[in-house]
């Protein structure tokens, strides 16, 4: 079982090698010391896989990591049916980012860093998810935290870059905050951080609570709540998402790796993971269903008036994570990991999709000022065409079945499940609306770039044209191990899989209401593809109008509900120039500084006073002594 | 007769370790050549390291007990002796010593070319000193290498800093002197009340009454304060960092900054539990307030040495908070902390030193773009940075986690404020790394006008062994928290025990 151990280790000593060696010796080879070692990690998790189908779970402690009076916590793996599936994940798509990085990548100065960072993201992520213990979780927490800020900022040398790399990792730290307490209230709670012993004891502390500034909090609820406020940052949802769309300052395929497989869905595995916890908290699962689904529909809004490719598909990441919130949050726990897995298919082919055309526009992000590159790139067309069909929900593919899942799910879910159900809805209309919307403006209609961009115009290279074919495969198959029973018996082999971690679903419903909810979903989706075509090919003047009516939602939206402002005036600046004016140059220059040399300066100043006594004119002395003299004698004849 | 166990070592360690280095500036006197000089500092440094490291494998870790005790009579008629002994409190801060006093030789290899001589007696009379304060458990002996550390340290900012040394060394030397007179004061009485003697053991025993407990920790504190610093006697601290040269700096945030914490953990807690209950809410607060007021502070810094010495502020307080949350997990925290601290800055002071040789400017705005031009000095930059704000696999992670953990434990609102900490570190740290090594290369530096090389052979060997303890204890904590453990551990027996606070167990 040791040899598992492998599947993070194996990327985590490419890094090693290429940091180390990579600028002077390895250079424009790194990719032999990567890509072997990642596909060697997903061989391994294959086998982990098996392993753990055939009704085995993993569980060893490889030693103490830290010991401190009755703290104690080790370094140690998991591997049940979540991590294996996580495991397949993680390492199938991170594979093919890599492959596809060799030809997107190729001539970058920092080529070796490229493969040494994406290399430490993935073991990053796989210790993650691997982990069977909360402090370990952390760490690989952290850690991804950390390759995104290396990866967002990679080239440093353009100040936006840097600057999002900072923002993504500031951000979530914010997050982590949270978590960080989370934890340790587990620890406090439960004296243990091991999954095991955490889970299987959580039922008696049911009730218990904890006093907060004299507010009894229950404790379960508080723990869930801390935990999840890391999710919200990892996973970007409300109100932490802010980091997300910058993030697409790094290089395509770091964006493809961050949405789909190494970080942004950690927070969802992690909530699956707690859910022994989560499901005793009513209040907790309300509020990770409500950010969920106001973060769906709140991110779609915004996606529908974008205009930089990769910034669509970022808010359409962010949209797609709330569908996975609000499944966890209605009970619906592997109905959200089904929804992680398929979606990182779809959502990786449409950032390696969008990498693709980048490539070939020399570096162009704006879809009003491309078109009609169907002709010339064929294999990222069609590619792009299933994965977004995929995400749109049309019935077949793999995003169909995982979101109509989440949304039979949140309908059966009760009352507020109910109106859920009807954002998710609404944002299902709007997902394929902008998913469509980008394939029109970029694929179909004339060019609108350059012409010396479109003297250029080429396919990709095969290394990087079949990672999309690959990718395009499980965008249209993936979701077939998950069928509505509805469907078909037995089909939904993901969700029995998962059962013995995440537990059967919940809600209750009649056929009637399943198929109206499938139908409904595949009707909107449909129905936003319709709406792109007829705006963005038939009547292409029609957005243009429907932008100058509605003008303030125009702006609302375009501005992203201007929450990076609201953010920068309301805690940036206040914060800096506090900093800045009152602590440094009022309180320590000014009150503290003032007092200490101000001490010395007023004994300073006492003592050239009494110095000029000290004239060195005998007289004054003489004079002096006299009137001495007289007061004493003065003094003892009064005084008697 | 006390519980010690005396050195078994077939030489007595801790007196050669102390007292080597006073030889070596003792012989230093007799050379002239300034190769010569480095040469045989670097020896003498490096032999007072390898004359310790028996220590380590010879040490105890089972018991709190002083190991490696030598006790010979000295001043009899004041019942004054001269009396040393380690245990887990002070093991690991003799190696700390010993390791940054060779780095601090090689470092100023290049960098100190005027006075070498002296330069090289003020370094080894410094470790002698920090390494007597670490090892006593005489009160008398103590002082003396208390104030004995103060002396260098005060030549050391005063003829080899920077542009205001003068002025920088006087707020130094009244700072610190002013609270170490504090301190005699409490010495003084202790050594009446305790029946005239001075061993520092037998009057950790004695109970004190409380109102005496009150004065004396006031006492003690004046002086310990100033030396962590705690808010808000830490404004000689930016000073004396910025102007000291680079060896100054590191010894100053590596070890010296550590004896108050040290002196709060020798003296103050175990002789005066009562008083430390009483002034804990005070306490508490003063340390949370420097977590955040050190870290808000280094926001808007635009000298580099300056924001790391007010970050300094901003870990001390963790190291503080941890110690008087007074359970294990804090006070073991915080006693990981003051070597991760002394690590870390160290490590960062040294890198601050070797790019300034380079560049002459301590403005931040004077940098820029220096990923370009010095990129294995950037890599190793942000490692060390990383562990200034406590990511997890390395080792500022482990000593924030128990820190929070154990102050949590000690009040939820405690670990709540002190974790704010670690996002406002990330704030800063990230900022300054931005500045200096991202973005454009910096104009004046573009090829050849103004030359900048990368990290020579000496100054990885200088880093390397800071950047591997990083990493292990990060990953391997154990190897040091062990020798922690039982110390620790006695504390808080003998704190709740004393004071009946079985609340904080």
């Amino acid at each position: 079982m040791l040899e598992y151990t492998l599947i993070p280790l194996l990327p985590l000593i490419a890094f090693v090698i290429n940091i180390i060696f990579g600028r002077n010796y390895i250079k424009d080879k790194a990719h032999w010391v990567s890509v072997p070692a990642v596909i060697g990690s997903f061989v391994l998790a294959v086998a982990a896989f098996m392993d753990v189908q055939s009704g085995k779970v993993i569980n060893i402690n490889l030693y103490r990591w830290i010991v401190s009076g009755d703290f104690n916590v080790p370094i140690g793996f998991l591997i049940d049916p979540l991590t294996a599936v996580m495991l397949i994940v993680v390492t199938s798509i991170s594979s093919l980012i890599f492959i596809y990085s060799i030809g997107y990548m190729h001539g970058d100065k920092g080529y070796y860093r490229f493969f040494a960072y994406l290399s430490l993201f993935v073991f990053s992520m796989l210790t993650l998810v691997m982990s069977n213990n909360f402090l370990l979780l952390y760490f690989g927490w952290e850690a991804v935290g950390l390759c995104s800020y290396f990866l967002i900022g990679f080239w440093f040398d353009k100040k936006s870059a840097a600057n999002a790399g900072k923002k993504a990792f500031i951000v979530n730290r914010f997050g982590d905050f949270g978590f960080g307490l989370g934890v340790i209230l587990v620890f406090l709670t439960f004296g243990s951080l091991e999954y095991t012993k955490v889970f299987s004891d959580a039922g008696s502390v049911i009730g218990k609570t904890i006093s907060i500034f004299g507010y009894e909090v229950n404790t379960i609820t508080l723990i869930c709540l801390l935990l999840f406020c890391g999710a919200v940052g990892k996973s970007a949802q409300l109100p932490l998402h802010v980091w997300l769309p910058d993030a697409m300052e790094g290089p395509t395929p770091v964006s493809a790796l961050i949405h789909a497989a190494t970080m942004v869905t950690a927070g969802v595995f992690m909530v699956a993971r707690c859910n022994p916890l989560f499901s005793l908290s009513h209040t907790a699962m309300t509020t990770v269903a409500v950010v969920g689904g106001v973060t769906s529909i709140f991110a779609a809004s915004i996606g529908l008036v974008q205009n930089d490719i990769k910034r669509i598909i970022a808010y359409s990441t962010v949209s797609q994570l709330g569908y996975m919130f609000l499944a966890l949050g209605v009970g619906a726990y592997s109905a959200g990991i089904f929804h992680l897995y398929t979606h990182a298919y779809f959502k990786a082919l449409l950032f390696l999709g969008s990498g693709s055309v980048i490539h070939a526009l020399h570096d162009e992000m704006n879809i009003q000022k491309m078109g009609g590159l169907k002709k010339y790139m064929p294999v990222t067309y069609w590619t792009f065409i299933a994965a977004s069909l995929s995400i749109a929900g049309i019935p077949g593919l793999a995003g169909f079945f995982s979101k109509d899942e989440i949304l039979w799910r949140a309908y059966a879910g009760g009352d507020a499940g109910r109106w859920l159900w009807l954002l998710a809805t609404i944002a299902a209309f709007m997902t394929a609306f902008y998913s469509f919307r980008l394939i029109f403006l970029t694929f179909h209609g004339k060019f609108r770039g350059t012409h010396e961009q479109e003297h250029h115009l080429h396919e990709s290279p095969s290394v990087m044209t079949i990672p999309l074919i690959f990718l395009a495969i499980g965008a249209v198959a993936s979701g077939w191990v998950g069928i509505p029973p509805l469907l078909m018996e037995h089909g939904d082999r993901i969700g029995e899989f998962l059962a013995p971690v995440l537990g059967p679903p919940k809600g209750e419903g009649s056929h009637a209401e399943e198929w109206m909810v499938m139908g409904l979903s595949v009707f909107v989706g449909l129905a936003g593809i319709f709406t792109a075509y007829i705006m963005y090919l038939k009547k292409t003047e029609l957005p243009y109008k429907i932008g100058e009516k509605f003008q303030a939602v125009y702006k609302l939206l375009y501005n992203k509900y201007w929450i990076d402002e609201l953010y920068d005036k309301t805690i940036v600046r206040p914060v800096l120039s506090v900093s800045e004016k009152i602590i440094l140059g009022f309180f320590d220059a000014k009150i503290i500084e003032g007092v200490v040399n101000g001490v010395p300066n007023l004994i300073g100043a006492f003592s050239q006073r009494l110095r000029k006594i000290q004239t060195g004119m005998l007289s004054h002395y003489a004079v002096a002594m006299a009137l001495g003299v007289l007061v004493i004698i003065g003094a003892v004849i009064f005084l008697k | 007769m006390e519980d010690i166990i005396l050195n078994h070592l077939d030489y007595p360690v801790l007196t050669w370790t102390v007292f080597l280095p006073v030889i070596g500036a003792v012989l230093l006197l007799f050379l002239r050549n300034a190769g010569v000089i480095r040469w045989f500092s670097l020896l003498i440094t490096l032999a007072t390291f390898v004359i310790s490291l028996p220590i380590l494998a010879h040490f105890d870790k089972s018991t709190y007990k002083m190991q490696f005790a030598e006790r010979h009579e000295w001043i009899t008629s004041w019942g004054i002796n001269y009396f040393v002994g380690i245990d887990g409190i002070s093991v690991l801060f003799i190696f700390l010593t010993t390791i940054l006093s060779i780095l601090c030789v090689l470092v100023s290899w290049k960098a100190v070319d005027t006075k070498v001589k002296e330069f090289h007696i003020a370094i080894l009379t410094m470790e002698a000193g920090m390494l007597g304060v670490f090892v006593s458990l005489d009160f008398f002996l103590f002082y003396i290498f208390w104030e004995t550390m103060l002396i260098p340290m005060f030549l050391l900012i005063g003829v080899w800093g920077g542009p205001q040394r003068v002025y920088a060394a006087i707020k130094f030397f009244l700072y610190t002197l002013v609270g170490s007179v504090l301190m005699l004061v409490g010495i003084v009485v202790l050594y009446f009340y305790g029946g005239r003697t001075l061993n520092i053991l037998e009057l950790s025993a004695l109970q004190y009454p409380f109102q005496l407990q009150c004065w004396l920790f006031l006492a003690f504190f004046a002086a310990f304060a100033v030396k962590v610093p705690m808010f808000p006697v830490h404004t000689w601290l930016p000073d004396a960092h910025t102007e000291a040269p680079t060896a100054g700096s590191v010894i100053l945030a590596g070890v010296l900054i550590k004896m108050g914490a040290y002196g709060f953990l020798r003296f103050s807690i175990p002789m005066f539990p009562d008083a430390t209950k009483f002034f804990i809410m005070p306490l508490f607060v003063l340390s949370i307030i420097a977590i955040i007021y050190g870290a808000l502070v280094c926001f808007a810094q635009k000298d580099f040495k300056r924001l790391i010495a007010y970050s300094s502020v901003s870990h001390m307080g963790f190291v503080t908070l941890g110690i008087f949350a007074l359970n294990t997990q804090g006070v073991e925290g915080g006693i990981l902390q003051m070597l991760n601290h002394g690590i870390i800055t160290g490590a960062l002071f040294l890198m601050i030193g070797i790019i300034y040789e380079r560049t002459h400017t301590r403005m931040i705005a004077d940098y820029g773009g220096f990923a370009h031009i010095v990129p294995w000095y950037s890599g190793i930059f942000i490692v060390v940075a990383l562990a200034s704000i406590g990511l997890p696999g390395t080792n500022g992670f482990i000593g924030e986690f128990l820190i929070i953990f154990g102050a949590f434990k000690a009040g939820k609102i405690l670990g709540f404020l002190a974790a704010t900490g670690i996002i406002l570190g990330a704030v800063y740290m990230l900022r300054l790394y931005q500045m200096v090594f991202f973005e454009k290369l910096n104009p004046n530096y573009e090829t050849g006008r103004h030359p900048v090389w990368d990290l020579t052979l000496r100054e990885t060997v200088i880093l390397t062994p800071l950047i591997v303890s990083i990493f292990w204890i990060g990953i391997y904590p154990e190897t040091f928290l062990s020798y922690i453990h039982s110390s620790a551990e006695h504390l808080i027996n003998n704190m709740s025990l004393n004071t009946g606070m079985a609340f904080y167990k």
